[in-house]
């Protein structure tokens, strides 16, 4: 059996489904950060899966992976540091209740 | 032709990947869904390894593994309690979820349907991408090199660190 490059996308788009089922169903902030960093890690195989198998001589998917696991930690510090914020001022993270910009 | 540990390791961290992932989106415990996420990032760092990219596969387990993954269990003991389920879903919401999750899945599915000869490439030889290239590419301004993103990445960092403290400060 060889393994083709189906073989590691399949499970990242399924990986990816997931992510937007959660994303839209969850009501707590902190399970929607959550479900997002399952799509984002999607993405990233995808980049890395097309980088071997069809450029192996050049580094291109490997290096925006990379960057995109850069970005993703600076942006789930970011979107904590707001989750503790609105915490603290609302006493609870579901989105449903929070329907006012200032409280 | 791959050895058959090889094949034996892919369909242990396929499965794992799914079900994992499947597993982190449904259950109610919160706590539960980030310890699902971690071992879907493990995962996800295998398939890097087991795709030659050691490198990234470091990075993977350092950075989200060690630290997206705390971040996210410090945050979830600081605004509830543990132990406590999340409300049972409404139907109307769970059918949303999953009618958006099913079109996603069937409209990528046959963008990779038609284009099978791509989905069906096997793997080239390839070198392991040794330090040296890899900082060289870092670091280069040349063809192929990546410094100006690599500048533009640390000052993201350094604005997001002081956004961080900024937002987070007790007033």
């Amino acid at each position: 059996m060889e393994i083709t490059a189906i073989y590691y996308i399949v499970p990242a788009l399924v990986m990816f489904c997931c992510g937007v089922y959660g994303f839209i169903t969850r009501k707590n902030m902190i399970a929607m950060l959550i479900s997002l960093e399952l799509m984002l890690n999607a993405v990233d195989i995808n980049f890395v899966v097309f980088n071997r198998y069809l450029y192996p001589e050049q580094m291109e998917g490997m290096f925006f992976t990379l960057f995109a696991i850069a970005i993703a930690a600076a942006e789930t510090a970011l979107a904590i540091a707001i989750i503790i914020n609105i915490f603290r001022a609302a006493k609870n993270i579901d989105v449903r209740s929070l329907n006012e910009m200032k409280f | 032709m791959e050895s058959v540990g090889s094949i034996i390791l892919y369909f242990i961290v396929a499965l794992s990947m799914i079900v994992f992932s499947v597993m982190a989106v449904t259950t109610r415990k919160i706590l539960r869904a980030a310890t699902y996420l971690l071992f879907t990032l493990f995962a996800a760092a295998v398939v890097y390894f087991m795709l030659d990219y050691e490198f990234l596969g470091a990075v993977q387990i350092a950075v989200y593994a060690g630290g997206i993954v705390v971040l996210f269990v410090f945050a979830i003991l600081l605004t509830s309690k543990p132990g406590d389920n999340t409300e049972r879903l409404t139907s109307k919401s769970r059918f949303l979820g999953a009618f958006a999750a099913v079109v996603t899945l069937l409209i990528a599915g046959y963008a990779l349907v038609s284009r099978v000869s791509v989905a069906l490439a096997t793997k080239p030889v390839m070198e392991t991408p040794d330090m040296q290239s890899v900082g060289e590419a870092l670091l280069g301004s040349g063809h192929g090199g990546y410094l100006l993103p690599f500048e533009a990445v640390s000052v993201l960092l350094l604005a997001c660190i002081i956004g961080g403290v900024v937002v987070a400060r007790k007033r």
